[in-house]
C-alpha cells in the first residue's frame, strides 16, 4: 500500500464547511471511506450520509486512520494536536495560510508521535483506483505507472491529466504543499515512490524556494534507478518575491530554478522546459 | 511583510533589546535640535543602503537639517526615501551578527550566527557563520546561549544571554519569519546595541497581529492595492498582461512566456473561483497595469472554464478592452468556454503552447 488505499478509514475534520461538506462527497464518490466528521458545535448532525460529531475523540470507534483537515488558517494547529493526541496515523491539511509557527509546531508533534504530515496548502493524495483524500478533481486520474508528487495545485491537475490523456496513467498523486514548511517532502516521497512496486517512473514538479528539490535530487542520483521527470516552475521569477504560494521565494540566493534545474540533470533527471513537455519525456515501458 | 528598520527596533525595543536612542521624522520641521552626533538614516527596504549614499553623519546642527532635507527629496536604489531614523552615535569596538529565521528542512528556527558583524551575511565564508537549531515545541534555554558564546567572542556575557532570549521570545510572539541584527554592536564600555534591524512578519499571522495590518512597503501600489481581492497580484517589469488560475500553473505561464522571449506583465493567480465578477475584477486589475496584451490560461476544476469564458466576454464589452486578448482554456466546460468566446470574436486555444505561439505571432508581425 503507498500511504492509503480503499479500507483505509478517514474522518474530516471541517466537514460541515463549505470546503469540507463538497470535498467529502467527491471523495465517498472516488471511493473514499469516509466513516465520520468531526466539526465542534455541529455534532449530532449528518453530511453526505456521514455522522458529524464534536470531536475527534467521538469518531474512535469508527477506526479513523487518517484525517483531512479542513478549518480555517487560526483553528488548524488545534485541529492537528487534537487528531495528533488521538492516535491518527496519516493528517491532510487542506487549509491555505496557515502561520508557519504553527506548522512548525504540528510538524515537530507529528514526528515525535509518527504521524504522516502532508501539507498544509495541499491538493491532498490520490492512490488511483483505492482512496483520494483532498480535493484533486476524480476524473482526471487512470491506473497506471507513473507516480506524481507536486508543490502545486491546478498545475499538477493540467500534469495528471496529459499523463492520462497520453495513456500512460498514475498509481498515486500527492500534493505536498505550497508552504514554505511542509510535512511530508520531496525527499520523504522518493522514498516511498521508489520502494512501490506498482510505481515504474516519477514524476516530480518542484517550484523555486527552498532546498528540497536539491535534497530529493542526491537521494535519486544515490538510490533511484527509475526514470525520473521533473518540472520546475518559477524561473521567470524575480528574487524577494512570493509568487503566490507562500514558499514560491527566491531569499538571500537559495531557492532559485536554476539550482533545481541542475541539481535535477546532474541526477540524471530528465526536465521539461514546459509542462505539456512531461508526457513526452516518460518512457514507454 | 517587511518592516522598516525603525519598526523593528520598536520591536526590539518592546522585548528590552537594547537600540541607539533616537526618533523619527516624515521631514525636516520634525527634526530636534542637535545635541550630539547623530547618523541619519533612510528608512527603505533595501541592502546596501549605506554604500548607496542612503546613510549620512552629521556633527553639526546644519549638517542635520541638510542632510536631512537631502535624503528626504532622494531616491536610494530606486525607492523613495519617505522617512529618516535619527540616532546617537555610538563608538563601536566589535560588530558581530545575529538572526533568527525559519530552517525549512528541519521545520524550525535556526539562530545564525557570526563574528563578522556589519556586512552581507550571504558573503561570509560558511566556517565563519556558527548555527544552532531550536526544537520549537522545546523553546529557548539558557545553555542555546552558553552555546553561543562558546563561539562568539562577547565579553558581557549576561546581557548577551539576556538579549538572545528577548530575540527569541520576539520571532516568536511576533510571528517573524526573520528577526537580523546586522551588526549587533559592542561598544567601548562592552554594551551590546542592535545597529541594524531586518525583521520579516509572516503574512498568515496578521490575524493575531492588529498591529501589522499596515502598508507592506515593499509591494508596489497595485500590489498593495491588490491585498484586499481573493486573487494574487505581483507586478513584473514586462508588456503581456498574464490572468492564470492557481499558483504553480500562473508561475509556469510566466516561464514559458519568458522562454519563447516574451516578458510578462505580471502575475495573477485567480484562485479557485467559480464567479463572473472575480475575473471581471481580475481584468479591471491587469488592465490598471496596462499591458499590450492579455493572455489568459486556465486549467478548468473549481474555476469552471465556461465561467472564465463569460467572464472575459463580459470584461471585454465593460472595460471595452482594445488590446488582443489570447485565451487557452482546458479542464472542466472547455468546450462550451471555447464556443463561448469564439461567438464573441474571442479565439481560444487548448494547448498552451499554441496560444503562446499566437502572442509570439503577434509581435513578429509588429
Amino acid at each position: 500500500m503507498v500511504i492509503i488505499n480503499k479500507n483505509t478509514n478517514v474522518i474530516v475534520q471541517g466537514i460541515t464547511g463549505h470546503q469540507g461538506a463538497f470535498h467529502s462527497g467527491e471523495m465517498i464518490k472516488f471511493g473514499t471511506k469516509v466513516v465520520a466528521g468531526v466539526s465542534p458545535g455541529k455534532g449530532n448532525t449528518e453530511i453526505n450520509h456521514v455522522k458529524v460529531f464534536n470531536t475527534v475523540s467521538e469518531t474512535l470507534g469508527y477506526e479513523p486512520y487518517a484525517s483531512m483537515i479542513s478549518v480555517p488558517a487560526p483553528y488548524v494547529k488545534d485541529a492537528a494536536l487534537e487528531a495528533i493526541d488521538n492516535g491518527i496515523k496519516l493528517i491532510y491539511i487542506l487549509t491555505e495560510h496557515v502561520p508557519v509557527h504553527d506548522t512548525m509546531e504540528i510538524a515537530h508533534q507529528a514526528r515525535r508521535k509518527n504521524v504522516m504530515l502532508i501539507g498544509p496548502n495541499s491538493p491532498g493524495i490520490t492512490v488511483v483506483n483505492e482512496s483520494k483524500i483532498g480535493i484533486m478533481p476524480n476524473h482526471i486520474f487512470k491506473k497506471g505507472n507513473v507516480a506524481i508528487a507536486s508543490r502545486s495545485g491546478t498545475l499538477t491537475y493540467e500534469i495528471v491529466k496529459a499523463v492520462t490523456d497520453s495513456g500512460f496513467g498514475e498509481t498515486t498523486v500527492v500534493g505536498l504543499g505550497g508552504d514554505p514548511i511542509i510535512g511530508t517532502t520531496f525527499s520523504d516521497i522518493i522514498k516511498i515512490y521508489n520502494e512501490d512496486e506498482q510505481t515504474k517512473q516519477i514524476v516530480l514538479v518542484g517550484e523555486i524556494g527552498g532546498g528540497e528539490e536539491e535534497k530529493a535530487a542526491a537521494y535519486i542520483k544515490k538510490y533511484v534507478k527509475k526514470p525520473v521527470v521533473g518540472y520546475i516552475t518559477g524561473r521567470s521569477a524575480p528574487p524577494g518575491k512570493r509568487m503566490g504560494h507562500a514558499g514560491a521565494i527566491i531569499e538571500k540566493g537559495v531557492g532559485t530554478a536554476e539550482s533545481k534545474i541542475n541539481a535535477f540533470k546532474d541526477a540524471g533527471i530528465k526536465v521539461a522546459d514546459y509542462p505539456d513537455d512531461i508526457p513526452g519525456l516518460l518512457q514507454k515501458l | 511583510m517587511n518592516l522598516y528598520e525603525y519598526m523593528g527596533k520598536e520591536i526590539f525595543k518592546k522585548y528590552g533589546i537594547p537600540v541607539p536612542g533616537g526618533y523619527v521624522i516624515d521631514n525636516v520641521n520634525e527634526l530636534k535640535k542637535y545635541e550630539e552626533p547623530v547618523a541619519i538614516k533612510s528608512q527603505i527596504l533595501s541592502g546596501k543602503r549605506g554604500k548607496a549614499g542612503g546613510i549620512k553623519f552629521a556633527k553639526s546642527n546644519d549638517e542635520l537639517v541638510n542632510y536631512s532635507k537631502e535624503l528626504l527629496s532622494s531616491k536610494i536604489n530606486n525607492l523613495t526615501v519617505n522617512k529618516l531614523l535619527i540616532e546617537r552615535m555610538i563608538n563601536i569596538k566589535k560588530e558581530i551578527y545575529l538572526s533568527i529565521t525559519l530552517d525549512r528542512s528541519s521545520k524550525e528556527p535556526i539562530i545564525i550566527m557570526s563574528s563578522e558583524g556589519g556586512m552581507d551575511i550571504e558573503s561570509v565564508p560558511e566556517d565563519k557563520i556558527y548555527k544552532i537549531y531550536i526544537d520549537p515545541l522545546i523553546g529557548y534555554s539558557d545553555y542555546i546561549a552558553r552555546e553561543a558564546l562558546a563561539y562568539l567572542s562577547v565579553e558581557n556575557k549576561k546581557q548577551f544571554s539576556s538579549l538572545l532570549r528577548s530575540l527569541y521570545n520576539a520571532f516568536v510572539n511576533e510571528d517573524a519569519m526573520l528577526m537580523e541584527i546586522n551588526p549587533l554592536i559592542i561598544d567601548n564600555d562592552n554594551n551590546i546595541i542592535a545597529g541594524d534591524s531586518k525583521v520579516i512578519i509572516d503574512d498568515n499571522s496578521l490575524f493575531r497581529h492588529d498591529e501589522y495590518k499596515i502598508k507592506d512597503t515593499d509591494k508596489t501600489e497595485l500590489e498593495n492595492e491588490a491585498a484586499n481581492k481573493s486573487f494574487t497580484f505581483i507586478e513584473m517589469g514586462g508588456n503581456i498582461g498574464v490572468i492564470a488560475n492557481g499558483a504553480g500553473l500562473t508561475m509556469a505561464t510566466l516561464d514559458a512566456l519568458t522562454l519563447h522571449k516574451l516578458k510578462p506583465r505580471n502575475f495573477l493567480d485567480l484562485g479557485g473561483t467559480d464567479d463572473i465578477e472575480i475575473v471581471e475584477d481580475a481584468f479591471s486589475f491587469v488592465l490598471k497595469a496596462k499591458p499590450e496584451i492579455i493572455f489568459v490560461n486556465i486549467f478548468g476544476g473549481v474555476t469552471k472554464a465556461d465561467t472564465v469564458a463569460n467572464g472575459i466576454v463580459s470584461s471585454k464589452n465593460k472595460f471595452n478592452i482594445k488590446q488582443n486578448i489570447i485565451v487557452r482554456l482546458s479542464g472542466i466546460h472547455e468546450e462550451e468556454g471555447r464556443k463561448i468566446l469564439l461567438n464573441n470574436g474571442i479565439k481560444a486555444f487548448p494547448d498552451m503552447n499554441d496560444a503562446i505561439k499566437a502572442i509570439s505571432k503577434i509581435y513578429e508581425v509588429n
